[in-house]
């Protein structure tokens, strides 16, 4: 039997793709082999660069990288909680194979629960503090993830996709219609994360994005590296057995049921915390936030760099979330391009997946998962 | 008794798959399974490991009643099955999946004896020990499957058609094997389409038709048997 997909054959792929594929791979190679001070020197530059990045003083001289039509420090710290929830997420999708169409919901219980908790409009006037409702948010959002995962990642296929969906929809339009998350009029006033000058100025002020960019960026690199020690560690085995043949891992003895409650779960609260820092930068929160291509485009940017590989989904991420501000403010033909931002998306995914289905920064194993499900659909097993 | 089975029926849906199976398989030997495609060979093995639930009857593994059982604590029990076909991991190298095999054990010494027996045992995944799983040729998957579920040092070991999709001479290398882990100890539940070899080498077998078992008795006895010639070694 032969299925009527063919993916294309390695000959259709030769071209462009054989010379990217090659120049990255130079540039992978000389990574591994570099000596290590050199990619500590080098990855402490990096991370300098994006400490940086929001001092005007410093992008004026970055030529066409700030964002023309909007507020670049602002664009930067969107870009940041972007590349969190893609981080998070590649932890569900990328790890252990767990197809989540609705990851935004969870950034949603978790801004949500910081403006329910924190703001004067809310109907239950708590009026907390930002930084006690953070760890409830992250909590609130792990047991949404574990009421969710426990039905359905015991199903095998497609079900736990349309729960998912069915999941962050369901939570869009509690906020569009219920009274109690305050709809269209949302919630404002919402406290900012504590901390002071030493002047008495408050550090985390409404104007300057900065601050919370930083706080972003900081707390990536800190999950950044608790997931990658994860990934190293008798969880991160589990998980990948389970993404490249869950019946196997099960015949191995592992757990399959509780490791994918806990990949679903863990990145489910990284999408809470990101939800939960959000809504202490924005101040107001409301139904508008919330809209289901978001949970698509994180999806699509994961994937778009190459899911499985944590260097991958932060620069898918990062590019997918900075390529649709970047579109801002540009006219073609008396047209804004941001009109048509995800019509330019649509097309790099299209092409994305036929050359180079794998993304941009694959994992070693994701690419040899491929080649060999290629030969499967050759085979038509 | 090592392992019995008694009356086990399995659905896939409304599909009903197994209808009362009845097996056993005593310590120490070589027991198979023949039938020919869609018997119900493999759904039998999944019943046994515990990834497919039986509707009714009763899965026994040294006196224990397993048939509510987790999979994965069947493993740890000590019942390991090598899966039909691309079973391993493809993007893992030779050596991780063998690690993957020994997942449930925290011995280091007794795994890395285990590791130096699977190598020693196949050469060939020796060789290619830094190769992806997925790279491997069929035969060499084949016995990545086999030495991955050899390194959870188990009780009884569950081969789905390990001799699949081989040429003839790696057919008689991978029995071969097979018949000197079985002498090395180790209890072997054997399922195949190629009968002439499986009957030849296993102490007892069971003949399954639809679902059902037809037949059994010793290897030799069904390999002289004239309907099980007729039927499955393809002699008029
Ligand atoms: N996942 C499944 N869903 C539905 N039917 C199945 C499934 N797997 C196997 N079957 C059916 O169960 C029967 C037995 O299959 P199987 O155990 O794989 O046979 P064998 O291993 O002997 O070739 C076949 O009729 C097959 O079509
Ligand atoms: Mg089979």
């Amino acid at each position: 039997m032969t299925t009527t997909v063919n993916p294309p054959t390695p000959e259709q792929q030769e071209g462009i793709g054989v010379r990217l594929r090659h120049g990255r791979e130079a540039v992978a190679n000389r990574w591994h082999h570099a000596p290590r001070w050199v990619r500590w020197v080098l990855l402490a530059a990096v991370i300098v660069f994006f400490y940086a990045l929001p001092n005007k003083e410093f992008y004026q001289y970055l030529g066409p990288i700030p964002t023309p039509g909007a507020n670049f420090t602002q664009v930067l710290f969107t870009v940041s909680i972007y590349v969190l929830l893609a981080v998070g997420l590649n932890i569900v999708v990328g790890f252990a194979g767990l197809l989540d169409l609705g990851y935004f919901g969870f950034f949603a219980v978790g801004a949500y629960t910081v403006a329910v908790l924190t703001s004067p409009s809310s109907n239950i006037k708590t009026l907390w503090p930002w930084l006690l409702v953070v760890p409830i948010a992250i909590a609130l959002t792990m047991v949404s993830g574990v009421m969710l995962g426990t039905p359905t990642l015991r199903l095998r296929g497609d079900y736990l996709a349309l729960v998912t969906l069915g999941f962050a929809e369901m939570i869009r339009i509690a906020a569009v219609s219920s009274d109690f998350l305050k709809g269209q009029r949302g919630f404002n006033q919402i406290p900012h994360p504590p901390g002071k000058y030493a002047d008495g100025k408050p550090f985390f002020g409404v104007l300057d994005a900065r601050p919370y960019y930083w706080l972003v960026l900081t707390l990536i690199i800190l999950v950044v590296i608790g997931v990658r020690n994860l990934t190293h560690s008798r969880v991160g085995r589990a998980w990948i057995s389970i993404r490249e043949d869950e019946d196997a891992a099960q015949l191995m003895g592992v757990p399959t049921f509780k490791f994918k409650l806990w990949a679903f779960a863990s990145g489910a609260a990284i999408a809470g915390l990101a939800g939960a820092l959000f809504a202490g930068k924005q101040n107001f929160v409301n139904s508008q936030n919330f809209e289901l291509l978001n949970s698509i485009i994180i999806l699509a940017a994961v994937i778009f760099g190459g899911s499985g590989n944590i260097v991958g989904a932060i620069v898918g991420g990062g590019l997918v979330a900075y390529m649709i501000e970047r579109f801002r403010g540009i006219e073609l033909f008396g047209v804004e391009l941001y009109e048509y931002r995800f019509l330019f998306f649509g097309l790099v995914l299209v092409v994305m997946m036929i050359f180079r289905p794998q993304g941009l920064i694959p994992n070693r194993r994701r690419a040899a998962e491929f080649k060999d499900r290629r030969k499967e659909v050759i085979v038509g097993e | 008794m090592l392992l019995e089975i008694e009356d086990v029926s399995l659905l896939y849906g409304r599909i009903q798959a197994l209808h009362g199976i009845s097996l056993t398989v005593d310590e120490g030997e070589i027991v198979a399974l023949i039938g020919a495609n869609g018997a119900g060979k493999s759904t039998t093995m999944r019943a046994i490991s515990g990834i497919r639930p039986i509707a009714t009857g009763s899965i026994k593994f040294a006196g224990e009643d397993i048939s509510k059982l987790r999979a994965d604590l069947r493993v740890r029990r000590g019942l390991c099955q090598a899966p039909e076909g691309r079973g391993i991991f493809p993007g893992m190298t030779v050596l991780e999946n063998l690690d993957m095999g020994a997942y449930t054990r925290r011995d280091k010494a007794g795994i890395a004896q285990d590791l130096a027996r699977v190598l020693d045992l196949f050469p060939r995944l020796a060789e290619r020990r830094k190769q992806a799983g997925g790279t491997l040729s069929g035969g060499e998957q084949q016995m990545l499957a086999v030495g991955r579920a050899l390194m959870s040092r188990p009780k009884l070991l569950l081969l789905d058609e390990p001799s699949m999709g081989l040429a003839p001479m790696l057919i008689q290398q991978i029995f071969t094997i097979i018949t000197e882990i079985n002498q090395q100890g180790t209890t072997i539940l054997l399922v195949e389409q190629n009968a002439q070899q499986a009957l030849a080498r296993a102490h007892r077998a069971y003949v399954l038709e639809t679902g059902r078992i037809v037949k059994s008795g010793t290897g030799a006895d069904l390999l002289h048997d004239p309907s099980v010639k007729e039927a499955y070694l393809g002699v008029a």
